[in-house]
């Protein structure tokens, strides 16, 4: 599979026609419909071995319940055709109250097809939370209103909204929220999993494929729930290793920039490693230019986007924790120029 | 004006009198009126908000509200569409109908009757009055800790949220056991448990589910309450407590509150279905069962809202069986009653078209509930729009489907008047049609990855012409709506009067005047069969279950037989219901409300308790001059 | 109202009160699950092991289990029309319920000053708001029964009225069971 690119996107409108058709034709198997442009939110469109454990359950399920609605509802609307009342049916029918045998049938045969469905249920259900393969890393993954903290605490590298994956070796996520719970889905690598204040859950999953997949907090946070999105960059042995490579290096300190940065109160809530700014309150920037996007994935990170950004947080993320300092377009230019630089 | 006696029915209507009638009213009938009345009007409220959530979706980077105003919008809506409309809607067909049914005057407590609507009605204006100060609650229906505490939601709308669904909690708990007395012990002569009425059956196990469900909803905002107004520690992680405790009440109410929802549903279903065909319901005791069986495995299932909380394997497993276990006596239901119209002559009128659309497109809510079900499949569906379609089907297409078709089928005994079969039948195709092109899209939406509650999307992500078709379906809806509305207010001006048995019906409602004497039955009937007045109309010979007696209950008699004293009118219960409204309201202003509260409400109480129900000026009905 | 016998032959109120208790055991049902699974979770003290009174507690739990003895009483009272012992015995519910919500106050209050208080950790939210939600049942206990003995003295409590005293006292029962459980759970099973 080939990487794809998420953003932007033209609009195609047979794409829609199209999943539908599939979905009621063949099912899950979306894939067979040969489509080219799949949308990276998708659930039905794996690319980690828990999204598609995951598929096959939903593949079982969704041709048995898609027989019995066939079933069903051409028994309902051919009891309307055929029965209703025609002129002559001047009597009464016949008053039929019931028939166990038949009472005892379709209690039977609805409890056997749940079989068939509980089955992959309880395997599946164990089999995403066993304990995971031993060749794994490790990534703490921490919930705030409304961004993400990713920290592999192995590797030493904090970073936020962005998370970077080797392909085929299993993430091992541990999940745990700094105020309010959330939710961590990435509708492709796998099914969604909440971040609890004051408890750890974990979710694992080992990717399969490269590419780049988005995700959304999908637990009610707050005004700003609908902005806290994510980027999960699956990428091969040798790209993860250089990308973890860079971030391990210590930026280059512009000793201006980083003035402007202190003077300005960005390092009351924000880390950059090295410098004297050392809050957790926000996203760590130490490598900032490195990062595709800004604002939990609302804004590309341009020098224009970001410069729209510190000019004022809240008209882009409403309820953002991030003050509008008022800053000058000087200090918004030069600020600008230093976080880009820290790569 | 003086006519003779014999040649006319000596009652006039049951529904003139003053406004203060209406407000002191202890005449279940118009209680059950003032429910449906209120209820539908909530409808409107929250379907705009509905309209508004849907034009905000329409295109991505949608500009019509803000965050903070959606977040309200689809907080309110659920609220208000559970509470407002679905849960009171009900209740107006309890109360007009279980005493009907069951062949008794009135409910066991009519003034316990009267308190539980002005209560409830008091609450809901309470729950609105957040609109008017402008900080509307914006947690969601289900309101999850600790999105709630006061750290993450300072304002008042938390307060008013909580206020007002603890105020109507009671109301629920006072109906509860009112209707559920009423069922019980109020049957007539021969009316064993297996003779009563489906929708009294359905009724009375909504009346037991909630008795059982919402103390747990109570004690869940108990404890939001006090971490709201005394810093206690119920939801806070940092003194050791989890937010995941109010998950676990709240759908220990909230699983059970679906059953509440849509068992009404199948009761009234249950009634038309066999009405329209001209036959018995088919194997109407599996389905009493299966209904209680419903209710049961209901209490069991709660976790299956909380797959993505992280509770485990074995937790996952045992609520997924269980969820699985209850499709078979949902499934049950809906082959019995498909079972009923076989072999019919099924009458094509508007009450059938809305009992048939409510059994087809809750199927479709009952197939994709099965779906996720499965733990596994719903880390991906929940709170996604896949869940949004599924809960639409069953409350839009179950629920309003089957309360509609109560509506038209009822309406000509609540009113006295027929509604139009056309207009009708036609607003029946446009919502079904609008219902279908509104939530339908929303499974694609929720399997393409889009989560609920966002009042947000990019383009790109492939959602825009879901959305759209979405947002238009729901304004064919609402025009479906609409129709539906103005059919009611012809049929109110002029509406052809109606019979007391418009349908050929089978149980002891269609046996009396439409609209009912204030008294009901002028003789209280005795039953001897599932279904007496068609017993009384076709005799015993086609009905092959009945072989005990040779006639049916006849209809009532014009005019009482005996003297029928009923229950005076009573203002206590509407000034206990402002007392209690006035003093949880009054918590968020200061103690001075809450004291003159308490100080209403005990008052109103004492009065309430010490007044008779029977006294001199109470309603009395002589037998007439001229009859025997 | 009652134009034809009820169909259980139970009276409305009675089946009311039972139905009413049906929805009063979920209540407590959930406050005492909460006290159960928050037990032990508290991040400071005091615990339930150094500030729960058992001797004390054990008294005042003895008063309640008297006070619907007198219940029986007095309701037998009431239906042998006896008038003088009716007064007697629902006079004495309402002294042993006074005493127990006086040594409910106590230890409040003895709480309090021992640095046990709302706030302070999930066993002080757990505890009284469990405890306290019981104790405002016995109150309204009281005060009910507080209403039946003014109607006794102005002679309006004869048999014919017995039902009102009958399901009174179901209810002061059913309260008076919910202790035992609360008693259990809270101080027995530490």
């Amino acid at each position: 599979m080939e990487p794809r690119s998420p953003q932007p996107r033209s609009i195609s409108s047979g794409r829609g026609l199209c999943s539908a058709v599939a979905l009621l034709v063949l099912g899950g198997s979306l894939a067979a419909c040969g489509l080219a442009d799949v949308p990276d939110w998708s659930t039905i469109q794996p690319a980690s071995d828990l999204s598609r454990s995951i598929q096959d359950v939903y593949k079982t399920v969704w041709f048995w319940t898609a027989g019995i609605f066939v079933v069903v509802e051409l028994l309902l609307v051919y009891a309307i055709i055929r029965y209703r009342r025609r002129p002559g049916d001047s009597g009464v029918p016949d008053q039929v109250h019931g028939f166990t045998a038949l009472e005892i049938a379709w209690t039977l045969v609805p409890a056997a097809i749940l079989f068939f469905i509980a089955i992959p249920t309880v395997r599946t259900i164990f089999e995403v939370q066993q304990k995971p393969p031993a060749d794994r890393i490790e990534i703490a993954v921490i919930g705030h209103q409304w961004w993400w903290e990713f920290e592999y605490p192995d590797l030493g590298i904090v970073t936020a909204n962005e998370l970077h994956l080797p392909v085929g070796r299993t993430a091992n996520l541990a999940l745990a929220s700094a105020d309010v719970i959330h939710s961590f889905w990435v509708p492709r690598l796998g099914g969604k999993r909440d971040l609890n204040p004051g408890s750890e859950n974990k979710l694992w999953f080992t990717p399969d494929s490269v590419g780049v997949f988005i995700g959304q907090c999908a637990e009610l946070c707050g005004t700003s729930h609908a902005n806290m999105r994510l980027k999960v960059f699956v990428e091969t042995a040798d790209s993860f290793d250089a990308w973890v490579e860079q971030q391990r290096r210590p930026a280059v300190q512009d000793s201006v920039g980083l003035q402007a940065f202190l003077s300005s109160g960005c390092a009351a809530c924000h880390a950059i490693a090295g410098t004297p700014a050392q809050a957790k309150i926000g996203p760590d920037l130490t490598k900032f230019g490195s990062r595709s996007t800004i604002a939990s994935g609302l804004l590309a990170n341009e020098p224009d986007q970001l410069a729209a950004w510190l000019r004022d947080p809240e008209s882009i993320k409403p309820g953002v924790r991030m003050p509008n300092l008022n800053l000058s377009e000087e200090r918004i230019a030069s600020l600008v120029a230093y976080l880009r630089s820290l790569r | 004006m003086n006519a003779a006696p014999t040649d006319t029915v000596q009652h006039e209507s049951i529904y003139s009198g003053s406004i203060a009638s209406w407000l002191t009213t202890v005449d279940h009938k118009r209680i059950g009126v003032m429910y449906g009345a209120t209820a539908l009007l909530y409808f409107i409220v929250g379907g705009v908000e509905a309209l508004i959530i849907r034009l905000q979706l329409a295109a991505p980077e949608g500009a019509v509200v803000g965050a903070d105003a959606y977040n309200q919008l689809f907080t309110m809506h659920g609220t208000t569409m559970v509470f407002l409309v679905l849960m009171p809607l009900a209740a107006a067909m309890f109360n007009f109908l279980i005493p009907l049914m069951v062949g008794a005057r009135d409910v066991a407590f009519p003034r316990l009757n009267a308190f539980s609507f002005w209560t409830w009605f008091f609450g809901a204006i309470l729950l609105n009055l957040a609109f008017f100060v402008n900080q509307a609650p914006d947690a969601g229906w289900f309101g999850y800790a600790n999105l709630t505490s006061k750290q993450y939601n300072p304002g008042l709308g938390i307060d008013f949220w909580v206020l007002s669904l603890q105020i109507m909690g009671i109301a629920s708990i006072a109906s509860g056991v009112n209707f559920t007395v009423t069922a019980l012990n109020m049957r007539a002569p021969g009316m064993s448990l297996m003779r009563m009425p489906l929708f009294v059956w359905m009724a009375l196990i909504v009346q037991i589910l909630m008795l059982l469900a919402f103390p747990a909803i109570t004690v869940g905002l108990i404890f939001l309450l006090f971490d709201r107004f005394f810093d206690t520690n119920f939801y806070v992680a940092a003194a050791g407590g989890t937010p995941v405790l109010w998950q676990h009440l709240f759908w220990i109410f909230g699983h059970p509150e679906v059953y509440i929802l849509i068992l009404p549903s199948f009761g009234i279903v249950s009634e038309i279905l066999p009405t329209f065909s001209r036959k018995p319901l088919f194997g109407a005791p599996f389905v009493i069962f299966s209904g209680i069986l419903i209710g049961f495995l209901g209490f069991g299932v709660w976790s299956h809202h909380m797959f993505t909380t992280g509770l485990g394997p074995i937790a996952d497993t045992a609520f997924s069986l269980g969820t699985m276990l209850i499709a078979i006596p949902t499934g049950v239901k809906i082959f019995n009653w498909i079972g009923t119209l076989w072999g019919g002559h099924i009458v094509m009128r508007t009450p059938l078209y809305f009992a048939v659309g409510m059994v087809a497109l809750f199927i479709v809510g009952g197939l994709s509930g099965i779906m996720h079900a499965s733990a596994p499949i719903d880390l991906q569906q929940h709170d996604s729009y896949f869940v949004v379609a599924h809960l639409h089907y069953v409350f839009f297409g179950g629920t309003v489907f089957g309360l509609l078709a109560g509506v038209c089928y009822w309406w000509p005994k609540v009113t006295g008047r027929m509604l139009g079969e056309g207009l009708g039948k036609l607003s029946f195709w446009v919502m079904f049609l609008g219902m279908n092109l509104t939530f339908f899209p929303m499974h694609f939406l929720g399997l393409d990855g889009m989560a609920r509650r966002i009042y947000t999307y990019p383009a790109g992500a492939g959602w825009e012409q879901w959305n759209l078709m979405a947002t238009v379906g729901a304004f064919v809806l609402t025009l479906g709506v609409l129709l539906f509305y103005v059919n009611l207010v012809r049929s109110l001006r002029s509406g052809e009067a109606a019979t007391p048995d418009p349908w050929d019906g089978a149980t002891l409602e269609w046996s009396m005047s439409s609209p009912p004497p204030e008294y009901n039955f002028a003789v209280i009937p005795t039953v001897n069969s599932a279904r007496p007045l068609w017993l009384h109309k076709y005799g015993p010979t086609r009905d092959i279950s009945t072989h005990t007696r040779e006639d049916g209950t006849p209809p009532q008699p014009d005019h009482p037989v005996e003297r029928i004293e009923l229950p005076s009118p009573s203002h206590w219960p509407l000034v206990a219901a402002a007392g209690l409204t006035l003093a949880g309201g009054g918590t968020m202003v200061g103690l001075l409300p809450v004291l003159a509260g308490v100080a209403v409400l005990v008052v109103a109480v004492y009065w309430w308790a010490f007044q008779p129900l029977e006294r001199p000026g109470n309603p009395i009905f002589e037998p007439a001059r001229g009859t025997e | 109202m009652s134009t034809h016998a009820t169909t259980f032959g139970v009276p409305h109120r009675k089946m009311a009160m039972w139905v009413f208790i049906g929805s009063e055991c979920m209540f407590f049902g959930s406050l005492i699950a909460t006290y159960l699974s928050y037990k032990g979770k508290s991040v400071v003290g005091p615990t339930p092991a150094e500030i729960l009174n058992i001797p004390l507690t054990s008294v005042s739990t003895f008063v309640l289990l008297m006070s619907s003895l007198a219940m029986v009483l007095a309701l037998d009272a009431v239906q042998r029309d006896d008038t003088r012992q009716a007064k007697i015995w629902i006079g004495g519910v309402i002294v042993l319920g006074g005493i127990f919500l006086a040594g409910q106050v106590y230890e409040f209050s003895h709480f309090y000053h021992e640095g046990l208080t709302l706030q302070q950790n999930l066993f002080g939210s757990t505890f009284f708001v469990l405890t306290g939600f019981h104790g405002a049942h016995v109150t309204v206990g009281v005060i009910w029964m507080a209403t039946l003995l003014v109607m006794a003295f102005r002679g309006r409590l004869g048999p014919e009225r017995s039902l009102d005293v009958e399901v009174a006292g179901l209810y002061w029962h059913f309260v008076d069971v919910v202790w035992i459980v609360i008693f259990t759970v809270v101080y027995l099973i530490q």
